[in-house]
């Protein structure tokens, strides 16, 4: 039912919209809320509230409250008073067991007593312990407010914009708005951000930006604020902040004063001025501020019939109380005398919004002449325009609470959102949470979707009262982000899961293969079967993808020294053309990473670290070329180089089909490296071994990774050559007992007891480490990572218990059946005790215990003459 | 943690750009002993104040710098490139986190 025509209405009645509410088609027109084309249907419950379930109606239509909160096209939790209408939206209510206007679950309303006082869970759902499970079912279902969509993942996508500006204006009333204009004439750059719709209309003039509806969320540091816009959170930097929020409405404290027919004049007033609505028929006003009384005029205009108003500040009735039928207001009892009304309009005062300022570090005092808290003390390069700074148009007396007593007995809320009442905080203080902080996590007041803004000074107010003292002596709890609420998916914004591909990437897919990740790289797992890869490896030659391996050039007049100082292994002395593996650890003396170091030339050196080190590698050395000011450039070539390792006994008659470079052993022998074309291509050609067999590696630029790889493939057919992926790679390695770190070594483990005393030169003068590394070899070795070879035919799992004495003493860290030793082989840390070759050890598979030996040289080619054939 | 860090390269940033080095301290120039190798590698003076400290413009120019923080205000009072003086080496950041993934 809309009156006619009214001069400021926001509605534009030549078209219809449809929309649909619990699946019945309703009708509003465009510049309608879903929240104004509910009422003009004539639907007065919006809500059922938090615990109780006690119908709800349009409090505040400003969209601060909770009472408003629906389900709109499967979104949880929307404010459908401030939610513009769509055509063919979808509208459900919410925290409801049947319907809003028949909720079963209301019964705990009615039955009231032992579910409703607060802390009631904490203190009985914790006895006996073995009914948590169901208690936790049960307050699972209870607790929250609306559904998750959980296809939302896939159907809503958010992101995140960085913007800087210098004056960034929050709030789009008179103040904020002349604050803009004001900061655009001096020729500053401004934005400003506001809840509420209708942007456009409201910034006239053009000469700054209007972003709305958008809220801001928050002040942080660095005036940074991010700002809701919807589908995007913009992360604004603002050199200048103005926080023209205005001030929040008041609700006073009375029972019955959160019936359906209980607003607060703002509502009041969008509803008739904006949407040509009708808020009721008979109404009482009781305000203790100017613009609740002028809201009457409005009320007699839209032919409302009133029946009293009451100024809080001429009278001081003693007693307040409002009656319902079935939720509905029907009465307003002031002093006794009973008027009868479906309308009763409150206010408590207008309290300033200054959260976003106490965030920012703003003070906030109570002001007793007025009942309100103001800020004062703004930090630099914040400022307050209009109603937040105080700048209040009347004077407010300060609210006082009403409680039952007589005949009223209903409840009186002090938090609407949480269905706290006066007699729950009461309760609390007397439990002895007599400060504000405390009790307010106790009994939720200010914890639920209003964030305060309707609570917190009644709250103050009854706090007050109850310990006889003053508001300023309670203080305020702190304010804390998000000032408004946002959506999980807002913040965590579109999942930027970075997936590294390598040049080759293309042709692995079309060779069938099943990729995995390893760290951000998508890698090749197998190409359908890793035994037969093993095979071609050891009996023809097999390629692999290795371009994901970190690539670090590091060059310049102090290059040998810097790695000399760094690296436990010896560089200084390496020839150039020669390469030296090494681990790579830290002060504590942990390993950190891996990899070979090949010697270009005297100033520069090619340092190669593993898939998921290399960004951290290259930090390291950059850092530590930083603190000891060395003549080195480090520069990390990792995205710009494809590799591919080509192994297997013939690998050399396949490289000698592409290149001219003599590759007999004898001019290019193990641990060489060389420049040469290989397929046309120039490549840097490393003689190393990482899967034990006869092996090079190709490293080249990346465009030309593909066609290398292609080339080899092709050219290699005949040879039986088949390209492998990590898991053939993984056994290959386990067989030689080549560690990987980070599966074989973890945060704790050092290259002593890793088995690699040999890469640790303790003759030289320094190393990053060496000090560690020298308290562990006087300690002795405590642990050993060794080589195992199962008795029996159970490859154990990764992870798994080394028993000694029935007690956990070590644990696998690699294991995988070897087809070439026809044997389950794995590596395993052990007591220091058990490194011994053939010693037995237990290893619990399934509950049982398997046993092994100890082999503690490769378990294939020992004497690595494969390599160096 | 939402400041602005001027990185002596690029200007003003966002901290969300940077990797943190930890305090600058002192690395021992003779062979410590175990308690003195113990304070240097995991103790930190952790001041409510202005602390030194390394900064890494990771999603920027790639280069390690040294800042002035107030711990308490998270305000970056001052930042320059690092200053190469073996007494005022530092024992650099905690060792990174080893990928959970193995590697090759
Ligand atoms: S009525 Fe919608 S938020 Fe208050
Ligand atoms: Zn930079």
């Amino acid at each position: 039912m809309r009156l006619p025509p009214r001069p400021q209405e926001r509605i534009d009645r030549s078209r219809e919209l449809t929309f649909f509410f619990e699946g019945e088609p309703r009708h509003g027109f465009p510049g309608d809320t879903v929240g104004s084309a509910l009422f003009a249907s004539g639907r007065r419950v919006f809500s059922r509230s938090f615990k109780y379930h006690r119908p709800r109606g349009l409090l505040c239509c400003s969209g601060q409250c909770p009472n408003c909160l629906m389900q709109v096209d499967g979104v949880p939790n929307v404010r459908v008073c401030t939610m513009p209408l769509r055509e063919g939206a979808r509208v459900r209510g919410q925290n409801v067991l049947g319907s809003l206007d028949r909720d079963v679950m209301s019964v705990v309303d009615k039955i009231g007593g032992p579910f409703t006082p607060v802390g009631f869970y904490y203190r009985t759902m914790i006895r006996p312990r073995r009914a948590w499970p169901l208690y936790e079912r049960f307050l699972r279902n209870v607790a929250g407010l609306g559904k998750i969509d959980r296809g939302a993942g896939r159907t809503r996508r958010f992101d995140t914009e960085h913007r800087r500006v210098e004056v960034l204006v929050i709030g789009g009333g008179r103040a904020g708005i002349e604050a803009a204009r004001a900061a655009a004439a001096r020729g500053e750059q401004v934005v400003l951000v506001d809840e509420g719709l209708g942007p456009g209309e409201r910034a006239a003039g053009g000469s700054f930006e209007v972003i709305a509806p958008a809220r801001a969320l928050g002040i942080y540091e660095g005036g940074l604020v991010p700002v809701d816009a919807g589908q995007v959170l913009i992360r604004f930097r603002a050199r200048r902040i103005v926080v023209a929020t205005g001030a929040i409405e008041q609700p006073l404290v009375f029972p019955g004063n959160d019936l359906v027919g209980v607003m607060l004049p703002g509502a009041v007033r969008r509803l008739t001025d904006e949407w040509s609505l009708r808020p009721g028929s008979r109404a009482v006003v009781i305000g203790a501020d100017e613009r609740a009384l002028s809201v009457v005029a409005e009320l007699r205009s839209a032919g409302t019939e009133i029946a009293r108003v009451v100024d809080l500040r001429a009278e001081s009735p003693r007693r307040i109380a409002a009656e319902g039928k079935k939720g509905r207001l029907a009465s307003v009892l002031v002093d006794g005398e009973g008027l009868d009304c479906d309308l009763l309009v409150m206010s408590g005062g207008r309290q300033p919004a200054y959260s976003l300022l106490a965030q920012a570090g703003a003070r906030i005092e109570y002001d007793a002449g007025r009942g309100v808290f103001v800020p004062i003390e703004l930090p630099a390069s914040v400022e307050a325009v209009g109603a937040v700074a105080g700048e209040l148009p009347s004077g407010a007396t300060p609210a006082a609470t009403y409680e039952g007593g007589g005949k009223a007995r209903g409840k009186c809320f002090v938090c609407v959102c949480e269905d706290v009442t006066t007699k729950d905080v009461r309760r609390a203080i007397a439990e002895g949470f007599d400060s504000i902080e405390l009790a307010k996590r106790y009994t939720t007041v200010t914890m639920g979707p209003c964030q305060g803004r309707l609570c917190q000074l009644p709250s103050v107010r009854l706090y007050a009262r109850e310990n006889g003292t003053d508001e300023a002596a309670i203080g305020r709890t702190t304010a804390r982000p998000p000032w408004a609420p946002v959506s999980l998916g807002l913040l965590a914004g579109r999942g930027h899961e970075p997936a590294r591909r390598t040049s080759i990437h293309e042709r692995h897919v079309q060779l069938g293969a099943r990729m995995m990740w390893t760290g951000a790289w998508r890698r090749v797992h197998s190409y359908g079967d890793p035994a037969g890869e093993v095979r071609a490896v050891h009996e023809a030659v097999g390629a692999i993808d290795v371009s994901t391996l970190g690539k670090i050039l590091v060059s310049g007049p102090d290059a040998a020294a810097f790695l000399e100082r760094l690296y436990p292994n010896r560089f200084g002395d390496l020839r150039p053309g020669r390469i030296r593996y090494s681990v790579l650890g830290t002060d504590a003396g942990r390993i950190m990473d891996d990899g070979t170091i090949a010697r270009l030339d005297d100033d520069r050196f090619y340092v190669t670290t593993t898939s998921t080190g290399a960004d951290v590698v290259s930090e390291w050395l950059e850092w530590w070329n930083a603190v000891w000011g060395m003549g080195v450039e480090v520069v990390n070539l990792t995205g710009a180089l494809a590799a591919v390792n080509v192994a297997g006994p013939r690998a050399r008659e396949l490289l000698g089909r592409l290149t001219d470079l003599d590759v007999s052993n004898e001019s290019f022998s193990y641990l060489d490296a060389k420049q040469a074309h290989v397929a046309g291509v120039p490549c840097l050609l490393l003689r190393i071994g990482f899967v034990g067999e006869l092996g090079y590696e190709l490293h080249c630029s990346s465009p030309y990774g593909e066609y290398l790889w292609s080339t080899l493939l092709e050219r290699g057919a005949d040879l039986g050559l088949r390209p492998f992926g990590l898991e053939a790679q993984r056994v290959l390695r386990l067989e030689k007992q080549h560690i990987l770190v980070g599966q074989d070594t973890d945060s704790e483990s050092n290259a002593l007891e890793a088995g690699m005393p040999w890469v640790v030169k303790f003759d030289k003068d320094e190393f990053v480490g060496k000090w560690a590394l020298e308290h562990v070899r006087e300690r002795g070795l405590r642990e050993r990572l060794v080589g195992f070879e199962m008795t029996g035919w159970t490859v154990p799992p990764e992870g798994g218990q080394i028993v000694v004495d029935g007690r956990p003493a070590g644990r696998v860290t690699s294991a995988r059946w070897s087809g070439e030793l026809r044997r389950a082989i794995g590596l395993a840390w052990v007591p220091a005790a058990l490194a011994e070759e053939d010693a037995e050890l237990a290893i619990r598979v399934d509950g049982r215990l398997e046993q092994a030996r100890v082999r503690l040289r490769p378990f294939l080619d020992p004497d690595g003459e494969r390599l160096r054939s | 943690m939402s400041f602005l860090i001027p990185c002596p390269n690029c200007g003003s940033r966002d901290v969300n750009e940077f990797a943190y080095g930890g305090e600058i301290a002192v690395r021992p120039e003779a062979r410590p002993n175990v308690r003195e190798l113990g304070s240097y590698l995991y103790f930190r003076r952790n001041v409510a104040g202005v602390q030194r400290e390394w900064w890494f413009h990771r999603l920027g120019c790639e280069a390690w710098f040294q800042a002035e923080r107030d711990t308490r205000t998270n305000e970056v009072l001052l930042t320059e490139r690092p200053r190469a003086s073996r007494d005022e080496a530092p024992p650099g950041p905690e060792a990174p986190a080893l990928p959970d993934t193995p590697a090759v």
